[in-house]
């Protein structure tokens, strides 16, 4: 009976209130969120932090020197200061893991609300098409269209975004199927509610818990993809810091410097646990059916 | 009837808790329950009352991490249920007390044939049975229920609801047990197909003389099957008697009044039904005194601070201070 | 089934593939190229002809195992992928054995003993070990076991040694992925009703798990292993340069530097269709193990 709608508006403060509670009580997940937090604050003041000079310009005589107080997480090939390297390209991390994945929501999104709730034929030709482009793997997408395209960060973006699009057309389109099958939308409908008006009001605030979840885990992911891409040589080229791309840059010098194989990873690695920490942790608040 | 006999169940004072993160859920609140051998005793009260608890807490299934029972014990012939080992308890269930769920469409496993699921109740009691005498078993146990037995090779989803609800009864039958607790047998299964499955069961039970407690909120299904009623409400029984006591027209519990206002009747032509006001409270947060006072049309003071006391006539006890104490304990 | 898949992920692929602005005569001769010679090259490839004419002489000579010449080295598509086709499976199939058993029965564990130490450390580390991208992983793994404790070949394919890394790094984040997977399957089946009812029966705990809740949990593992072989071979592509393994992978790669469009679009479509061929495996395997589905299937023919 938990579905029924006595009074939406209290409901529903009610809830997002009850599902924050519950988050907030989730330690791991509170670490996720400040870490990201400390994450995103970095990228927005980064040319306050250092210079974006420092980033791209170092000179020979600094080259592969290790960490030290005046280069905190030491230098590279180049003699560029891998921190502020570091810094400065979790600004087009962030950009493309959460531009393709709004974009990716917004457009898949769209297929998936139209096929789940009209069903039949829309139904079944979107959801052939998307079958399709599915069967072709992830990466290999990304590199089939980042190939025809040519490298650089729109490239790759564009890349990331169509490639995203059918996965978030199947989780929107399950989404809202589960909804849909609900008797309060019934209901709705007897009542002669218009369509629009039932996937706004009813649908979509209903459906939307397990997208966020989603969404917040793909950010990760795509960042992880995003780099993947630039080591390859696909995504955006030097001397434009990139975590990717000072990967495959420290790829010649792994035992002289090892330091320039770590530190970048663990930036990736950090961004990607502290937002999958969060979808967890958010995905237990809003089902906590499991935990007993 | 008068003449006193070891009861082979008997509920004394249980206390059963759900503990989450969120809330401390009082489910149960110190319930009395006895049932002797060969009889049937209805367990009514609307969704939420405890009937479920009560009869999981009995079979020791409640989950395991929230479940709690704080009070009380459940003697089954004479011994406590509660101080027995898992081990011990596993030996019990299936054999002396078996439960029927009450949705037969999620309580059979999808990817094990129904032959399997009744042969795996004969296994696990009777270790040295023949497997050529374990089939025939199964088939028997078939036929009794009134399927062909060539169907045991199929699995659930190709059963009926009321076919499934009838495999579930066989697999509770298996082992012939002394006890078995119904909970909504036929809830959800359709009324033509209710009676059935309630004759089919009224039938077995009576062969078997095994005792049943049966988990209803339909007083159709109690004035057919039940020799005792107790009317739960809010983790308590609020009247007990009787199937007689219960279906009289003498004194009753205003809930119980409510109960069978809320039941059209077609002899009687009324003018309308009368629902009980309000709902069920929220067991994370119990009134004080009688609790179905905010819901009682007949609420007094002394309703809203004390427990009420039961009044005795036989053995038919009401929990209301409407017809006043004639001991102290409680029901 | 396959066939219309195929021809459509055949027209996908080759349709991105023909976006690559530029004039590919001109790509192949160079731009010191007369006018008349690339003009020459451009209709002798059919390049002038419109996208749909050549999609479907692509097709056409696909069927018989021509997939058109390299660019670069002129010799043929297919004959290039044949040859470096088993060590990229062998790769794959390796690093999904190792999470299937890996990451399955510690999902397993970490549901049936929830909230115990199994739970906390099984998904702690899997939570670990999706968040490390995998190319990463094999660098640092490169560094310790091949260039610090020179325990491990860090390049090539020539031994099952050299194999060890490579799968290793390519199976961890799948078997995280699986680890959580499983462990939440299970968790919802152990809550069900007919596990309940096993239990009345008075079945002891170890036999509800294996013989009822098991193989329930286990039917959407199957589903995703097969989904996760997909990202696997994406993988693949990262994890064979990390590695300098000489398969499909590492040749897709290549291609796309050199803008050898043929192999791209070849190595594209036989990676797309070796997962395509691998997913419908598992529906029919699924069918086998699921009697629900075994049931439609049967209604259906």
């Amino acid at each position: 009976m938990e579905d029924i709608d006595f009074n939406s508006q209290t409901r529903k403060k009610s809830r997002r209130g009850e599902i924050w509670r519950r988050m907030k009580k989730n330690r791991i997940a509170m670490v996720g969120l400040f870490i990201f937090s400390a994450i995103l604050l970095l990228t927005i003041s980064a040319d306050l932090i250092t210079p974006y000079d420092k980033a791209i310009t170092g000179s020979l005589a600094d080259r592969l020197t290790p960490p030290s107080s005046s280069h905190w997480f030491g230098t590279d090939n180049y003699g560029r200061d891998i921190f502020a390297r570091i810094l400065h390209a979790s600004r087009r991390s962030l950009v493309m893991g959460i531009g393709a994945v709004l974009v990716g929501i917004t457009l898949g999104g769209l297929l998936g609300a139209c096929a789940g709730y009209y069903g039949g034929r829309v139904d079944s030709v979107i959801m052939r098409i998307i079958d399709t482009v599915i069967c072709i793997p992830f990466m290999l997408l990304v590199l089939a269209i980042v190939a025809a395209l040519g490298p650089g960060l729109v490239n790759v973006l564009i890349a990331l975004m169509i490639s995203m699009i059918p996965t978030y057309t199947r989780v929107i389109r399950s989404a809202i199927l589960t909804v849909v099958g609900q008797d309060y939308i019934e209901a709705a409908k007897s009542c002669g509610t218009p369509n629009r008006w039932i996937i706004l009001k009813h649908v979509l605030p209903n459906a939307i818990g397990p997208i966020i979840v989603q969404a917040t885990m793909t950010v990760g992911t795509m960042i992880i993809w995003a780099a993947s891409t630039s080591f390859l040589g696909m995504g955006i080229q030097p001397p434009e810091p990139e975590w990717g791309a000072m990967l495959a840059e420290s790829k010649d010098y792994m035992l002289t410097a090892p330091y320039m194989v770590m530190f970048p990873g663990f930036a990736i690695a950090l961004t990607a646990l502290s937002l999958n920490l969060m979808g967890d942790g958010l995905r237990d608040a809003l089902d906590p059916r499991l935990k007993d | 009837m008068a003449e006193p006999q070891t009861p082979l169940l008997s509920i004394r004072g249980l206390e059963v808790r759900y503990e989450t993160d969120e809330a401390i859920t009082h489910a149960v609140n110190g319930i009395n329950l006895d049932i002797n051998v060969g009889e049937t005793v209805g367990l009514v009260g609307e969704t939420g009352a405890g009937k479920t608890t009560t009869a999981l807490a009995v079979m020791r299934l409640l989950p395991h991490r929230t479940g709690k029972i704080t009070e009380g014990c459940i003697l089954f012939r004479g011994e406590d249920v509660l101080r027995k080992s898992n081990g011990e308890m596993r030996q019990m269930r299936g054999e002396r007390i078996s439960m029927i769920f009450q949705d037969p469409m999620t309580s059979l496993n999808p990817t094990m044939t129904m032959g399997e699921q009744i042969r795996e109740s004969l296994e696990i009691h009777n270790k040295g049975m023949s497997a050529a005498l374990t089939d025939a078993r199964v088939d028997e146990l078939l036929t009794m229920v009134g399927i062909p037995p060539r169907r045991k090779h199929e699995y659930p989803h190709q059963f009926s609801g009321g076919m499934k609800q009838r495999i579930v009864i066989a697999i509770a039958l298996a082992c012939r047990p002394e006890l078995l607790i119904a909970d909504e047998p036929t809830t959800a299964l359709d009324v033509t197909i209710q009676a059935q499955v309630l004759a089919l069961m009224n039938e077995l039970k009576e062969s078997m003389r095994t005792s049943m407690i049966l988990i209803t909120h339909d007083l159709g299904v109690v004035s057919e099957m039940c020799d005792k009623v107790a009317i739960m409400y809010a983790g308590e029984i609020i009247e007990r008697g009787s199937a007689d006591d219960i279906l009289d027209d003498g004194p009753h519990h205003p809930y119980t009044v409510g109960l069978f206002n809320s039941i059209p009747d077609i002899e009687r032509e009324s003018k309308r039904l009368s629902p009980i006001a309000g709902l069920m409270p929220d067991p994370a947060a119990l009134p004080g005194g009688c609790k179905f006072h905010p819901r009682c049309g007949d609420a007094a003071d002394a309703c809203r601070s004390l427990a009420p006391p039961p009044f005795v006539s036989g053995e038919h006890i009401i929990a209301c201070h409407k017809f006043g104490s004639s001991n102290g304990g409680r029901i | 089934m396959l066939v219309p898949m195929l021809l459509a992920i055949i027209f996908i692929v080759y349709g991105i593939m023909s976006l690559t602005p530029g004039d590919p005569a001109q790509l192949i001769l160079g731009t010191r190229a007369s006018p008349e010679a690339i003009a020459g090259l451009r209709h002798e490839m059919g390049f002038d002809k419109p996208f749909v004419v050549r999609y479907g002489e692509y097709v056409a000579k696909a069927a018989r195992g021509d997939f058109g010449n390299s660019w670069r080295t002129g010799r043929p598509v297919f004959q290039v992928i044949a040859g470096r086709f088993p060590t990229t499976i062998k790769l794959s199939l390796a690093a999904v054995v190792l999470a299937v058993l890996v990451g399955v029965p510690l999902g397993v564990l970490a549901a049936v003993k929830q909230y115990s130490i199994f739970d906390v450390i099984g998904t702690t580390i899997a939570m670990f070990m999706a968040s490390i991208p995998g190319f990463w992983f094999g660098l640092m793994a490169i560094l310790f076991f091949s260039l610090k404790l020179r325990l491990l070949p860090s390049n090539g394919a020539d031994s099952l040694k050299h194999y060890i890394l490579p799968a290793v790094t390519l199976a961890i984040p799948v078997a995280a992925s699986l680890l959580r997977l499983t462990r939440t399957t299970m968790l919802e089946t152990i809550r069900q009703d007919y596990i309940r009812t096993a239990r009345a029966k008075g079945q002891t705990e170890g036999k509800v798990i294996f013989r009822h809740a098991l193989k329930n949990a286990l039917l959407p593992v199957v589903t995703a292993t097969g989904m996760e072989f997909g990202g696997l071979l994406g993988g693949v592509v990262t994890i064979e340069t990390v590695f300098s393994i000489n398969g499909v992978g590492m040749l897709i790669i290549d291609a796309i530097r050199m803008k050898d469009i043929p192999q791209v679009t070849g190595c594209a479509i036989f990676l797309a269709a070796s997962f395509m061929i691998l997913m419908l495996f598992v529906d029919i395997l699924y069918a086998y193990i699921d009697p629900r589905i075994k049931a439609s299937y049967q209604k259906m023919n």
